[in-house]
């Protein structure tokens, strides 16, 4: 096990996120509703830079309750962080596909004291 | 905390992507996973990969041959305003394969190049040493739409620009990037004389028909063409492409959708025609190759031709043998998009096609739905040299390629 310092708590705006080398690994720490996730910078689908994607809130597409639909909208609740290499889509707090549960991103332990965020590898 | 305890990480310098990424770094986990894989000594052969030609039109309609269009579109180019490039039909608007910013390097490559070398080059040259490829074979990518275009003579004069565009351009600054030209496919006398002009130029591997067009393959008026490619020995490939505006889709509302038929439906139009109409058995030594329409459609028309083909024989009375016999021994397949998520529906469609001797690897970088020469490398139901076979052996035999192994890892 070693511990990397990865920044401090407020280098991180909320939402966003900061990709870092530890040692061989590269993780990417994410702040979404007030806590940190860390995930392998490693995509479930071909291993791309997963974490140096860009974050979206999931889209849903609300059905009336005559089951019709009129327009896509945000999930505020739900962050994702999107693959750039071909679109692929995590959840950045439980780190699942929203299509597919069985893919996920490989976590990272993290521990916040003092105002510092850091990895345990 | 003791600051013996913990080492300080070091921020990555990309820390989200975007248009104006390079390459490699947006690669660097393929570069690093090719090195794993020990790809350093595996030929490998890109058989499609694209440019956006686009952005040097204004270099490829200087090449235009007849004076007055050339000075037509000299002008539009310099003058016109909130237009899109001279010439070109297409979708215009409804390219949306960057899923609103979610994929960039489908959207735009505005990465920093080095003077003295033409971007194209450049842009290849890092996509090749990234992904581990010796040779890249390219193609256009607004053009693939050229074949509908509502004057066969665009198709022609624009078509001819690009292909001395590309040889003169691009192909001669390097080698181990390969074409197959455009053939203005809806004009055919035209056609026949782009392959005698450029057909044993340096860097030309073969000869290309864009799809989505709404011409017969088995049309009489092709007849010379397809005699003349076969005599020359280099492959004839159909480059699938998308088209919203065909009726069939005319339901379908997302892109998604329209994509995943649309470059599969083309191919499968145009093969129940090359087959039906007994092109193999009349030009046997015609290697046609069928680009950009993953695999899955391939087993679903050898079955769905087959049990219709004995039923009705008479309609096909070139054949000899069944439909699926001529699509698995007379024709190559590129894997991109090759569908993965089934494991073994995939196992079963590499068998089906006879992946050992017909499949050829292809990237389509840079495109959203590119694939890594690594979806090859790891299957587990495939024999090493079936594997090096597909990643670049079937090409280097089809194409006549030289298997010096000139990339550097």
């Amino acid at each position: 096990m070693a511990e990397y310092l990865v920044c401090g708590v407020d280098d991180i705006p909320e939402p966003g996120h900061r990709v870092v080398q530890c040692g061989e690994a590269e993780i990417g720490v994410f702040r979404f509703g007030g806590e940190f996730h860390a995930w392998h910078n490693s995509c479930a689908h071909r291993q791309g830079p997963v974490c140096q994607g860009r974050l979206y809130h999931r889209v849903v597409e609300p059905l009336a309750n005559d089951g019709t639909v009129r327009m896509l909208a945000h999930d505020p609740e739900r962050l994702h962080i999107v693959c750039p290499w071909h679109g692929y889509e995590f959840d950045v707090v439980t780190g699942q596909s929203p299509g597919d549960g069985s893919l996920k991103l490989r976590r990272v332990e993290l521990r916040v004291q003092d105002g510092e965020i850091y990895a345990v590898l | 905390m003791n600051d013996k305890m913990f080492e300080k990480a070091n921020e990555l310098s990309v820390q989200q992507v975007d248009v104006y990424t390079d390459t490699r770094d947006l690669l660097a986990h393929a570069r690093v996973n090719a090195r794993r894989r020990g790809f350093q000594d595996w030929f490998i052969c890109d058989v499609d990969a694209h440019h956006v030609e686009t952005v040097h039109w204004h270099e490829i309609i200087e090449y235009i041959e007849d004076p007055v269009i050339r000075e037509q579109a000299l002008m539009y180019q310099k003058e016109r305003i909130g237009a899109p490039p001279y010439g070109l039909n297409g979708d215009l608007g409804l390219r949306y394969q960057d899923v609103g910013g979610r994929i960039p390097h489908q959207s735009g490559q505005r990465e920093k190049t080095e003077p003295g070398v033409h971007r194209d080059v450049t842009l290849t040259r890092r996509a090749m040493e990234s992904l581990g490829v010796d040779v890249m074979v390219v193609f256009p990518t607004p053009m693939l739409f050229l074949g509908l275009h509502p004057q066969p003579e665009m198709e022609v004069w624009l078509g001819r620009a690009y292909n001395r565009w590309l040889i003169e351009r691009i192909l001669s600054a390097d080698d181990r990037i390969k074409t197959m030209i455009y053939l203005p496919f809806n004009s055919p006398d035209e056609a026949v004389r782009m392959v005698e002009e450029f057909g044993d130029a340096p860097g030309v591997i073969g000869f290309c028909i864009t799809s989505t067009r709404h011409k017969a393959v088995h049309h009489n008026d092709y007849m010379k063409l397809y005699a003349m490619i076969e005599e020359r020995g280099k492959p004839l490939s159909f480059h699938a492409g998308y088209h919203w505006q065909d009726p069939s889709l005319a339901t379908v509302n997302r892109f998604l959708g329209m994509h995943a038929l649309g470059f599969a439906w083309c191919n499968i139009v145009h093969m129940t025609n090359w087959v039906l109409n007994g092109i193999p058995e009349r030009f046997p030594k015609l290697k046609s190759i069928w680009i950009e329409s993953g695999l899955a459609w391939v087993p679903f028309l050898m079955q769905r031709l087959d049990d219709q083909y004995l039923m009705r024989s008479s309609e096909a009375p070139h054949l000899k043998r069944l439909p699926s016999e001529y699509m698995r021994e007379h024709c190559w397949y590129t894997t991109q998009p090759m569908e993965t998520h089934n494991k073994k529906a995939l196992a079963n469609t590499l068998e089906m096609i006879n992946a050992e001797t017909q499949l050829l690897y292809a990237s389509d970088w840079p495109h959203f739905d590119f694939d890594l020469p690594q979806e090859i490398s790891d299957l587990p139901f495939l024999s090493e040299q079936a594997k090096r076979n597909i990643l670049g052996l079937n090409a280097a035999r089809i194409f006549g390629l030289d298997t010096t192994l000139r990339k550097s890892l």
